[in-house]
């Protein structure tokens, strides 16, 4: 897993509320079995134009906040669908961070799983972070520090503190893998289930058709 | 005595395996339902890691997504360009890891979260994931239900648990007798338009009230399969009679003793009397009437026979430029009556409102009417299940005799997959989402009941079946 630690760069303001997980990677690119190849759509259909040019209006296409790696946004960033390609492609483009007042919670999940940091601050503080960025034509760089949670735009001596939930926290700094943190609790796990299945056995057996096939040996 | 909690706070409870430090729950999951779309990532990249599902009895996957909807389609037909390649890979990993597996073909296949609680897949006080934000859905038969993301499937798959961050409790009462013409569909919009499409986030929510109690499980499932849509990633209707007689005998359900030892376990998890809530919503809903969404947000919804509201109206400046650009998008003038604004395709599918009751109240309002020229009318039944029985039931020639085409069983155009058809049109559909393109490249999306779907079909623009078409 991709480990994050501190990212300084350009932040690029999409200061909208209600940013849908369709806006970030319509769903006509979710296709494929590649692990990659996500970031050339990301805001498709913001960013380019029916014939396919990028779209000068769009942030991303400007400079230079076509080198972004933070996003601002207002509230409710990533709401909708549950489509990991979302993170991916923000992660594609060259973005590490989302700093935004809320998120869609499927979303938020999605982000520490792919080097993606999502960081929530009330939504003044993001605007006073948007503000400055723009009066300095993009050139005041955010720094985004997960060791000490603090998010800075030193240029205009703006500091402010945030609060990553603890454990998502440290897996992003280790780049520790969560399936094998979870298997390290087998123990733990198979005595819980003991006592589990004894209040719901019906829980762990599903009655109907069996399984399609035996699994392969 | 242990302090008073809540349906949601005793199921976590009963599925909490150990804290994860001070925010995050390992948590017991009961089921995990997987389709070709985001399945086929999880799986392929288990293989990869060298890891072996953990529990494939209690894992599901349904063939749905991008497979076509074309009657008599092929095993492996998409209007996705890479469809092909995911479903049949969905489906080999599937046969091989010995997963329950509903093909295409399968006389129970049908969209998951609708598949689910028909088959009693889907249970009271389980835990249930599947990679689809729309998976609360199943929240309708008191389901702990909740999408997620491919990565997190992955962990499912391997372990059979899943680390989550509690959420706080809200509890939303509807009270009141629904009145005539009023459907499930225009309670979950009315409630977005109320509390906003960022009102639930971090909340897990409790349906509840008057209204929910005479609610009929499939009315339920559309209540909550929309409760994403106001950010809450789990909503539920605790279960009472209605969903016992509803599950009862349902294939994947416990049979015999068993059902009955569940049945006891079940009653036991209710929210207690005095539990408490983090947020509580009550809605009278007397007065509701038919609603339609005139934006490019779930909270951009009015009563169809309201006027499309003003910008100026919204909360705060941010919700107030959203409405400019949602009505820039959508074609649309604020002060426009909205019944009359000319429509061009008549959608009903998806997990949200396409089930027999759904399709029973649709053709009530088709019956002996033609769809108006030039409207494309199309229905896309939720399930092969509801489509067998919509056939039974002579629905089907009511739907094709109106002028609707009659689909095979998918997700179909609920969300745009490759399928260009909806470009540039107005639709008024039965789905959850009218974000901009989610139907397709600057599609107009207006969300509705199938009642104001069906009326609107007929009468070639928005319409409510109260206010008859003809």
């Amino acid at each position: 897993m991709e480990t994050f630690t501190a990212v300084c760069g350009v932040a690029a303001p999409m200061m909208h509320i209600n940013i849908d997980t369709d806006q970030i990677i319509p769903a006509r690119y979710l296709g494929g079995t590649d692990a990659k190849g996500y970031g050339a759509h990301l805001f498709a259909n913001a960013r380019f134009l029916a014939d396919g040019q990028p779209n000068p209006d769009f942030v991303l296409n400007q400079a230079p906040y076509d080198q972004a790696q933070v996003l601002l946004a207002d509230r409710n960033f990533g709401c909708g669908s549950s489509r990991e390609r979302a993170p991916k492609a923000l992660r594609e483009f060259g973005f590490r961070s989302v700093i935004a007042p809320s998120f869609g919670g499927i979303f938020f999940n999605n982000c520490f799983r792919n080097g993606l940091l999502p960081v929530v601050l009330p939504i003044e503080q993001v605007r006073q972070l948007a503000d400055a960025v723009l009066q300095s034509a993009g050139r005041a760089e955010v720094a985004v520090d997960l060791n000490s949670q603090t998010v800075t735009l030193a240029q205009a001596g703006l500091a402010f503190g945030f609060s990553a939930p603890e454990t998502l926290r440290q897996m992003l700094l280790q780049g520790v893998d969560e399936i094998d943190m979870t298997l390290a609790r087998r123990a733990q796990i198979d005595a819980w289930r003991g006592q589990d299945r004894q209040r719901r056995p019906w829980a762990y057996t599903a009655p109907g058709p069996a399984p399609s096939s035996s699994p392969k040996p | 005595m242990s302090p008073a909690r809540t349906y949601f706070d005793k199921v976590w409870d009963d599925h909490l395996i150990t804290a994860l430090g001070q925010d995050l729950a390992l948590l017991q999951i009961d089921r995990l339902v997987l389709h070709e779309l985001s399945g086929s990532q999880a799986v392929r990249a288990l293989a990869e890691h060298g890891r072996a599902p953990d529990s494939r009895g209690q894992v599901f996957t349904v063939i749905e997504h991008l497979i076509s909807t074309r009657p008599g389609r092929g095993p492996n037909e998409s209007v996705s360009v890479s469809g092909p390649a995911m479903i049949d890979g969905t489906r080999q990993a599937s046969r091989a890891y010995g997963f329950h597996f509903i093909d295409h073909d399968d006389p129970r296949q049908g969209i998951a979260h609708v598949v689910a609680p028909e088959l009693g897949i889907a249970l009271p006080g389980t835990t249930l994931v599947c990679c689809d934000s729309h998976t609360c859905t199943v929240g309708g038969v008191g389901a702990l239900a909740w999408g997620i993301g491919a990565s997190e499937a992955e962990h499912v798959l391997a372990t059979q648990t899943l680390a989550q961050a509690k959420p706080k409790n809200m509890r939303v009462r509807f009270e009141g007798p629904l009145p005539r013409g009023v459907y499930a569909k225009d309670l979950v919009l009315a409630l977005i338009g109320r509390v906003g499409a960022n009102g639930g986030i971090g909340y897990a929510v409790e349906f509840a009230g008057s209204a929910i109690a005479q609610l009929p499980i499939e009315g339920r499932l559309t209540l909550c399969n929309m409760a994403v849509e106001f950010s809450a990633k789990y909503g539920f209707v605790p279960p009472d009679e209605v969903t016992f007689d509803y599950l009862r005998g349902k294939a994947y359900a416990p049979q015999g003793a068993a059902w009955d030892d569940a049945v006891r376990y079940w009653r036991g998890l209710r929210s207690d009397p005095a539990a408490t809530f983090d947020a509580e919503v009550v809605i009278d809903v007397c007065a509701l009437t038919p609603q339609v969404t005139w934006g490019i947000s779930p909270q951009h919804v009015c009563a169809a026979l309201d006027r499309v509201p003003e910008p100026s109206a919204e909360r705060d400046e941010e919700a107030r430029a959203e409405a400019q650009k949602a009505l820039d998008y959508m074609q649309l003038s604020a002060g426009q009556a909205l019944c009359g604004v000319p429509i061009d395709v008549a959608y009903i599918g998806s997990c949200t409102n396409a089930r027999l009751s759904d399709l029973r109240v649709a053709a009530q309002v088709l019956k002996g009417h033609k769809v108006k020229p030039g409207v494309q009318a199309i229905c896309v039944p939720g399930s092969t299940p509801v489509k067998l029985a919509a056939e039974a039931e002579g629905l089907d020639r009511i739907f094709i005799d109106a002028g609707f085409e009659w689909h095979a069983s998918a997700c179909g155009f609920c969300g745009h997959i490759g399928d260009d058809r909806f470009a540039n049109l107005r639709v008024i559909s039965t789905t959850n989402r009218n974000f901009k393109g989610r139907q397709g490249p600057l599609t107009r999306t207006h969300l509705a009941s199938p009642a104001t779907v069906a009326a609107s079909a007929l009468a070639g623009c928005i319409a409510t079946a109260e206010q008859g078409p003809h």
